[in-house]
């Protein structure tokens, strides 16, 4: 009899699983692909858009530097390559759609750039700067040491490309550069603007090859080895035990490195809380996501506890020197310290957001049990 | 007792098992080591190809202790890949060497007069059953801790992220559904053994085991299990039905069924076998009683220390996330740095690693391998590790002032381990 009521109580159960009739629920309450939407069109590809503008305005000043090397046309491409390089950091997370494909991120910023390859491809006039192998004599960073990393002094950089004999080979060298950067960032930009955007939208699904998962395990990815290891782990010795200051990003600029660090850190946690690109206003993103999962378990607010990470982040680094070159070795506990508040984001990140969120670390389709 | 019941459900899985290669692979393809190169296909193909022999009743004996030890070896290969469904398959072929499975309607039974039989001893048939009854049974006692009845866990993590299936989606969203299905589940497991023994509630029960499995298709990546357990569940009909079965299927084929109905009860060939038999199938039953039970040996939350987790029918209880950092201190110079673990680990693989005590003692020992080859003699290894479990906030996991080269993988209890700071009650 016992059995016999456990079993009538099952099939209540369980046919009160599949059924939705008369007495069902009211409808999900969260539009997951209103996150897509906000990430597609408020940050995505504005943040491209303006990119774009600052990388074509790149491109012309090289050219008009090219025409006529300048300490005054210089300083003006100097600054084109700030402005360009910042805006740089708010796309550099979005390592999807053709940008994953043509591996965009490594052909904009690997460093430490290979001066040595550098000097060969100018040397000898012929190169191919669409080969893999020469991801990291190109980009940002080459044109930071063709920039600032030439010579002791202006006046030694200006004379590669005025009175060296190669002169020519270096004026095409740095058109190349900022041409290139240009071309693939209006390709990636073209690539959102025709057709990626809808396809990225609408692939609003669960599971490893949906738009969300993939999004999140790239930002995850971004923070971790782009952010966190890249700009301060990597040269604060984290993974060598010795700091290597020569690791630092725009290494040969004059202390442009935490301006850098700075923008990319702004530009992670505006993707977290869906802050729109060039405004103020906030639209949905993982925070809103995660407020919406706890109110079913009423676990720790992690939305909360990320930002706070954030800003604790932010603050250990506002003591650090604008040149991280200089902070390492002069101080380098400062900016293991800075290390440490990134990691512990890490672990909110990858562990109790992912798990909230039920995505998976990897793209892997495995079966679970 | 009644012939050819075995001898379906033989063809029934493993007519599934055909397309194990396919599924196979996929799962292989995704391994970073290869333990054998180019050799593991051959592995595989040697697997397929017993299974076969298996299903078609060829050289039954040889074939099913090659599908045994080709299928356990290429579980073992990897424990990142451990599923508690590989494991019964395992275990399932390792039981069936010693039943009569090819005493009817096979290939050996065509060509040799004395082996076939139509009907082969209960208890051969009774043992397939026993297991079945066994894996659900304690999948359903796993189920009666507070983190399955009382908090839907980790259901409550797992089905509000499928929010696009089709009719479901939305319900999966409601807090009374994850409640429903976790309790549903429980009970299922626990009654379904029983529900499937009488005769009067049999068929009403395959219905359940038909829709439970296809439901957890539906909303889990647990890939062959469902399809399998539900042809092994049709053993517990009786022959009446796989008659008609078999007499469908010869239809199909021409094969005169009627050759192999010659009333003849299966013999062993010697009494020796027989009893040898019995005897390693008691043990057998009496060791997978046990081992679920062995987490008792252990003080601290089974969960968190994983002592004993593996092997006993712990299916779909854990959600469990993990963060390791491993520092390297050379004790020569006092230096110290991080490693990297995507230069070593996919991130599958270091996502299985981060929240598992025996697979980071496994890959301390192997960067201290590496380092010491990178010249560092005696390198001391330390982990800042976090888990998360359940749903619960993220915390310290492995005591991070342990150096771990110290320490060598063992059964003993893991004192490197940080307490868990919850409770969970149950079994």
């Amino acid at each position: 009899m016992k059995k016999f009521a456990l079993l009538i109580l099952s099939i209540i159960l369980f046919w009160g699983c599949t059924d939705d009739g008369p007495s069902g629920p009211s409808v999900d309450d969260f539009d997951r692909e209103a996150i897509l939407e906000n990430w597609a069109d408020n940050l995505i590809i504005p943040s491209f858009s303006n990119f774009s503008e600052t990388t074509g305005q790149l491109h012309t000043s090289a050219e008009t530097f090219v025409a006529n090397p300048t300490q005054q046309n210089l300083e003006s491409l100097r600054e084109s390559w700030e402005a360009s390089y910042l805006a740089f950091q708010h796309v550099s997370m979005f390592e999807m759609g053709i940008a994953m494909q043509i591996r965009y991120r490594d052909y904009l910023n690997i460093y430490p750039t290979d001066t040595e390859e550098i000097e060969n491809s100018i040397q000898s006039g012929s190169y191919n700067l669409e080969l893999p192998s020469l991801t990291d004599s190109q980009g940002f960073p080459a044109l930071d040491y063709l920039l600032h990393g030439l010579g002791q002094n202006d006046a030694e950089i200006l004379s590669y490309y005025t009175t060296d004999s190669n002169a020519e080979n270096y004026r095409n060298y740095l058109t190349d550069l900022t041409e290139r950067i240009d071309v693939l960032t209006n390709q990636v930009l073209g690539n959102w603007t025709s057709g990626y955007r809808d396809e990225f939208v609408n692939n609003s699904g669960n599971g490893a090859n949906s738009s969300l998962d993939m999004m999140v395990n790239d930002y995850i990815f971004y923070y971790e080895k782009n952010l966190r290891a890249g700009k301060i782990g990597i040269p604060a010795g984290v993974f060598s035990g010795n700091p290597l200051s020569s690791h630092v990003e725009a290494y040969y600029s004059n202390g442009f490195s935490k301006a850098l660090f700075n923008e990319a850190l702004t530009a992670s946690i505006n993707f977290f809380n869906g802050v729109h690109f060039g405004n103020e206003a906030n639209g949905q993103s993982l925070d809103d996501y995660l407020d919406y999962l706890n109110t079913m378990k009423n676990g720790a607010d992690l939305t909360g506890l990320i930002n706070s990470q954030f800003e604790l982040a932010r603050d250990e680094a506002e003591a650090l020197d604008p040149d991280f070159a200089e902070q390492v070795l002069s101080n380098n506990t400062l900016m293991l310290s800075t290390y440490d508040e990134l990691q512990k984001n890490v672990v909110n990140l990858k562990v109790d957001m992912l798990q909230a969120l039920n995505i998976n670390v990897d793209y892997v389709d495995a079966d679970g049990d | 007792m009644l012939w050819s019941i075995v001898r379906f459900a033989v063809n029934g899985w493993i007519s599934k098992l055909y397309i194990e290669p396919q599924f196979f692979f996929s799962y292989y393809g995704f391994e970073w080591v290869q333990p054998l190169g180019e050799w593991t296909y051959l592995i595989f193909a040697i697997c397929g190809l017993s299974a076969l022999f298996v299903a078609i009743g060829f050289k039954y004996r040889i074939a099913i202790i090659v599908f045994f030890l080709s299928f356990t070896y290429i579980e073992l290969m990897d424990k990142t890949t451990y599923l508690n469904h590989y494991y019964f398959i395992s275990i399932l072929s390792f039981l069936m060497i010693f039943l009569p499975a090819h005493a009817y309607y096979s290939f050996d039974a065509h060509r040799n007069e004395t082996l076939r039989s139509q009907q082969i001893p209960r208890w051969s048939i009774d043992s397939i059953k026993l297991l079945l009854g066994i894996v659900y049974f304690y999948a359903g006692l796993a189920k009666l801790n507070s983190d399955w009845l009382f908090e839907a866990m980790p259901l409550q993590i797992w089905l509000p992220a499928k929010y696009s299936i089709p009719l479901l989606g939305d319900l999966l969203q409601q807090t009374w559904v994850h409640y429903a299905f976790a309790w549903s589940g429980a009970i299922y497991d626990l009654t379904i053994p029983f529900l499937l023994l009488y005769k009067r509630t049999r068929v009403f029960a395959f219905a359940l085991v038909v829709i439970f499995h296809i439901l957890t298709r539906v909303l889990f990546p647990i890939g062959m299990f469902p399809y399998i357990m539900i042809a092994s569940a049709l053993i517990f009909f009786d022959a009446g039905l796989h008659n008609k079965m078999l007499a469908k299927i010869s239809e199909w084929l021409r094969i005169s069924k009627s050759f192999f109905d010659n009333g003849h009860h299966y013999q062993y060939p010697k009494v020796w076998i027989r009893k040898a038999s019995l005897g390693v199938l008691t043990l057998f039953f009496v060791l997978q009683l046990l081992i679920p039970f062995r987490y008792m040996l252990y003080p601290g939350e089974l969960f968190w220390t994983e002592e004993g987790y593996r092997f006993s029918w712990r299916v779909m209880l854990m959600e469990k996330a993990g963060y390791a950092n491993f520092k390297i201190v050379n004790p020569e110079n006092g230096q110290r740095f991080y490693v990297d673990n995507t230069e070593f680990l996919t991130r599958f693989q270091e996502k299985q690693m981060s929240s598992q005590p025996d697979f980071i003692l496994e890959y301390a020992h192997f960067l201290e391998d590496y380092y010491q080859q990178q010249g560092i003699e005696d390198p001391e290894i330390y982990v800042e590790s976090y888990v998360a479990l359940n749903g619960r906030r993220s915390q310290p996991y492995v005591n991070p002032d342990v150096d771990l080269t110290e320490i060598e993988p063992s059964f003993k209890h893991r004192t490197w381990l940080l307490s868990f700071n919850d409770e969970i009650k149950g079994l």
